[in-house]
């Protein structure tokens, strides 16, 4: 990249260099972005596929599922569509693995690290653009591998995301061969892409930030995207050590986790927390990032506690180090162990509530706008403090003697990294798109999309909490055969169509998404995106009245609930559809340079932004990232780049 | 919430509910004020033509108040909680009552009951699949070991749970207070077998106790 090619080309340059360069093997950060939040959404179609598959056997235990009753009954994992114990294991743990390595990350770290560091803090491109490009295609690579699990003898891993060993490790004990060591393979391949994302991202905040651009000015989003660097960095080699010594153990009979051959299976749980904690930051940090970055744009408000927030990071990202145990309280390492994890796990409580006060104090007193972004913001705030305080049941290592391993723990990581991390992802993607893409996803689509989504996350992930209560364990294929559970089947039939319908709920945004990035605008197109999204909201609505008529228990509905059901069905369809027809803004035109009125770096390059990212000169900084709604200026916000009435100079960084 | 806990049925478990309601009632009221506050703000602070949003940067005084309170409340409920797991897991009982050996195998309990002799590894030795037996109010010291993979022993009623680790023998004890038939279900994934490992938890009263046993050896002599 030379930079007068740069200037001289401007907004077209990106289409210089062919197509290869351009598309495919991209130095450009904003390009590399793109590629990754592709591959997660290409790989979130295939994680959300196999959850619906396994909420199915859940809800109908042992009965075909539906769609897929054309498969031959020679399949070793679906014959005619019903699902098998191994099947279902495999579904479960690369459902988690596929969501936490393929989608969140690259996401949250790959797409919008690559992003927003450089165009929010002055700088051209990453430090190093090869670097770059190539942690891409490693993590394609790992995605490669990953996919190719599936389609080997024996079917792909199913010892659970967490690969407990034995189970992981010895073959015989799971009747799992080339799958989990392509699993371990995978992993080890995909640490090395985020290893050098890490890198890649910690040198260029260091060295590149533009001038004026102090510590105490740069944006939260990007000190969270910072803080995550970090957290990689150290972790990430600890799971790909992992991996290698799983492959050690599978493939070249080494013992290192095999207690039958002197092994100590316990060594892989440490080792798989001790990256696994991090890790778990690593998917949220970026996601407080977003909100604490979305939440001041659309209060036209400072944010609240600026340095608290940065604090509260680095706070958070100290003590992730040294909670791994509280994984492991039932695991039968010593008890007094458990009780240090307890506590620092309760410590690390802290930083997180300091966090949400502080968003609550940037509500305060605002100007509070409703777009799109803003509503996945608020439902981050609201999901993440459910997430949030369900974790306390799992730190008091006394109650985790009862709620460990029930749905308790799958509810309250999903408000977490569902509730959490993805809405902040999609609230991300509506509120970056048009410096991403050059033009603004449509805001009537986006509410349809989001409130779907906010109510059937909510009807899916918080009945588990009840199921935990009850003692429901996770990752059991077949509820009925435990005479304690059965009485609460009905919830785990409500969880599954309501997944069914968090799963359609996707629909809009597919259309929203694709008709923006390819200007599909065309008067039969809009007639379909609306027909569609409103018979998706028209349909589930007719599920839901035929449910409250006959009970959930009830496969068939009686004339009375289909009456019902569809009046709630035409009611729906058309309500949607003209709400559309109505709202919808031309899909796909172009978006201004600064849709949202936002005060820091990216919005002051171009949209889209070109090749080297400004123009001849980098912007220079001359206050803090929120400066909003300042005493005495005309409008409500200005760009980072221009002077402050001295008044507030200090007050704002 | 609470209604969906499954009865208690041990001593331990009490122990354990106590937290739990706990837990339950401060993240409830947590939970509540947060919200409340939260809808109040975005109704009170919704755009509106001619207002414009506060300029503040935010109050030191808040910062203060928002990290001493949580942090007293946590170290409060961690004290409680240390006090609980002290008595729960760090306590090894010295004289249990009854004592049993459960083995996790893929994908089965194996349990082991001493003889008269009270030792294990002897002849006297009953050895059944799935059944544990115990009387009712005396401490059961159950010494838990793997044959294969991870297992992990629970049984909901009593709120115990403790994972199996092969290559080590791991102790759990609690004392079950209530009559009656109830379930061990295996709760760490361990195989294809893992749903439907499930072995019968039989808790007898003291009469019936000694006659299973009476009948239990004499069915293994024959």
């Amino acid at each position: 990249m030379s930079e007068t090619t740069a200037d001289a080309h401007g907004a077209h340059d990106h289409h210089e260099g062919g197509f290869w360069s351009t598309y495919v093997f991209s130095l450009d950060h904003k390009m590399i972005a793109r590629q990754f939040l592709w591959l997660g959404l290409i790989m979130m179609v295939v994680g959300g596929m196999l959850a619906l598959i396994f909420r199915w056997q859940l809800a109908w235990p042992e009965t075909q599922v539906w769609g897929f009753e054309w498969i031959s009954d020679e399949s070793e994992g679906m014959p005619e569509g019903y699902v098998t114990p191994n099947f279902y294991n495999m579904a479960v743990t690369m459902h988690a693995t596929i969501m936490v390595f393929l989608v969140v990350m690259p996401i949250l770290v790959g797409c919008f690290g690559n992003f927003l560091i450089p165009l929010m803090i002055g700088a051209r491109d990453m430090a190093f653009p090869v670097l770059n490009m190539l942690s891409f295609w490693v993590a394609v690579l790992g995605a490669v591998i990953m996919t190719a699990g599936f389609f080997v003898e024996g079917g792909h891993a199913a010892a659970g995301w967490t690969g407990y060993a034995p189970l992981s490790t010895v073959p015989e004990y799971s009747g799992v061969f080339m799958g989990q060591t392509l699993w371990a393979l995978s992993l080890f391949v995909l640490s090395f892409s985020s290893l050098m994302g890490s890198i890649n991202y910690i040198t260029t905040l260091i060295n590149m930030r533009t001038e004026g651009m102090t510590w105490f000015r740069v944006p939260l989003v990007v000190w969270s995207l910072f803080v995550t660097a970090i957290l990689g960095l150290l972790a990430l080699p600890i799971l790909g050590s992992a991996g290698a010594m799983m492959i050690f153990d599978r493939v070249f009979e080494t013992n290192f986790f095999n207690p039958a051959k002197g092994g100590e299976p316990l060594l892989w749980q440490h080792l798989f927390w001790y990256f696994g904690h991090p890790e778990v930051y690593i998917l949220i940090l970026p996601g407080m990032g977003i909100a604490s970055e979305l939440l001041p744009v659309y209060c036209r408000k400072p944010i609240f506690g600026y340095r608290a927030m940065v604090y509260a990071m680095l706070a958070i990202a100290f003590l992730s180090w040294i909670v791994w145990g509280h994984h492991m309280f039932q695991s039968g390492m010593n008890p007094a162990l458990g009780s240090a994890f307890m506590m620092t796990t309760l410590v690390i409580a802290i930083p997180s509530a300091i966090k949400t006060f502080n968003w609550l104090g940037t509500l305060w007193g605002g100007s509070i706008r409703f777009t799109v972004p803003m509503l996945h913001a608020l439902a981050f705030v609201i999901l993440f403090v459910i997430g949030g305080l369900s974790g306390i049941f799992m730190a008091s290592n006394v109650v985790d003697i009862y709620i460990h391993d029930t749905y308790f723990i799958v509810a309250h990581f999903h408000y977490v990294i569902f509730g959490g991390s993805v809405f902040a992802l999609f609230g991300g993607i509506q509120h970056w798109f048009p410096k991403m893409f050059g033009r603004s996803m449509d805001e009537a689509l986006g509410k349809v999309h989001f409130w779907l989504t906010f109510i059937f996350f909510n009807m899916v992930f918080f009945p588990m909490h009840i199921l935990g209560v009850g003692g429901h364990m996770r990752r059991i294929y077949n509820p009925l055969q435990y005479e304690f559970l059965q009485g609460m089947q009905p919830i785990n039939v409500m969880i599954t169509l309501s997944a069914l319908a968090l799963g359609l709920s996707q629909i809009p945004f597919v259309f929203n998404f694709f008709a923006t990035v390819f200007r599909w605008n065309a008067k039969w197109f809009r007639v379909l995106t609306q027909a569609v999204s409103g018979l998706v909201v028209g349909f589930i609505g007719y599920k839901s009245a035929a449910v409250m008529f006959e009970g959930l228990m009830e496969p068939e509905a009686s004339t009375g609930g289909r009456i019902v059901g569809t009046i709630v069905f035409v009611a729906l369809t058309v309500w949607i559809y003209r709400y559309l027809e109505k709202n919808m803004a031309p899909l796909g035109a172009d978006a201004p340079q600064n849709p949202w009125d936002a005060n820091t770096l990216e919005w002051v390059a171009p949209t889209p932004a070109p090749h080297g990212n400004f123009g001849p000169t980098l912007p220079v900084v001359r206050r803090g990232p929120y400066e909003y709604s300042v005493p005495g200026e005309s409008a409500d916000w200005a760009p980072q780049t221009e002077a402050i009435d001295p008044k507030y100079a200090e007050a704002g960084h | 919430m609470m209604s969906w806990l499954p009865e208690n049925i041990s001593i331990e478990g009490e122990e354990i509910d106590f937290l739990f309601y706990i837990s339950y009632y401060l993240t409830v009221v947590v939970f509540i004020l947060v919200a409340v506050a939260m809808g109040y703000f975005i109704i009170k602070y919704r755009a509106r033509p001619g207002v414009k949003a506060k300029y503040t940067h935010g109050n030191n005084v808040l910062e203060i108040l928002w990290t001493v309170i949580p942090t007293f409340i946590l170290l409060v409920f961690i004290l409680m909680t240390q006090t609980s797991w002290a008595k729960l897991k760090l306590a090894i009982p010295q004289n249990p009552r009854v004592r049993v050996e459960v083995t996790g195998k893929q994908f089965n309990w194996i349990v082991r009951y001493p003889g008269d002799d009270g030792k294990f590894g002897t002849k006297d030795d009953l050895v059944l699949d799935n059944q544990l037996n115990v009387p009712v109010n005396k401490q059961v010291f159950i010494a838990l070991k793997g044959a294969d993979v991870i297992h992990s022993f629970f049984v909901p009623q009593a709120r115990m749970k403790q994972d199996v680790v092969p290559g080590r023998t791991i102790p759990l004890w609690f004392t079950p207070t209530k009559v009656g038939k109830y379930e061990i279900p295996c709760a760490e994934l361990c195989g294809f077998g893992h749903s439907g490992m499930n072995g019968e938890f039989i808790v007898h009263s003291e009469e019936d106790y000694a006659k299973w046993r009476k009948k239990a050896w004499a069915e293994k002599d024959k």
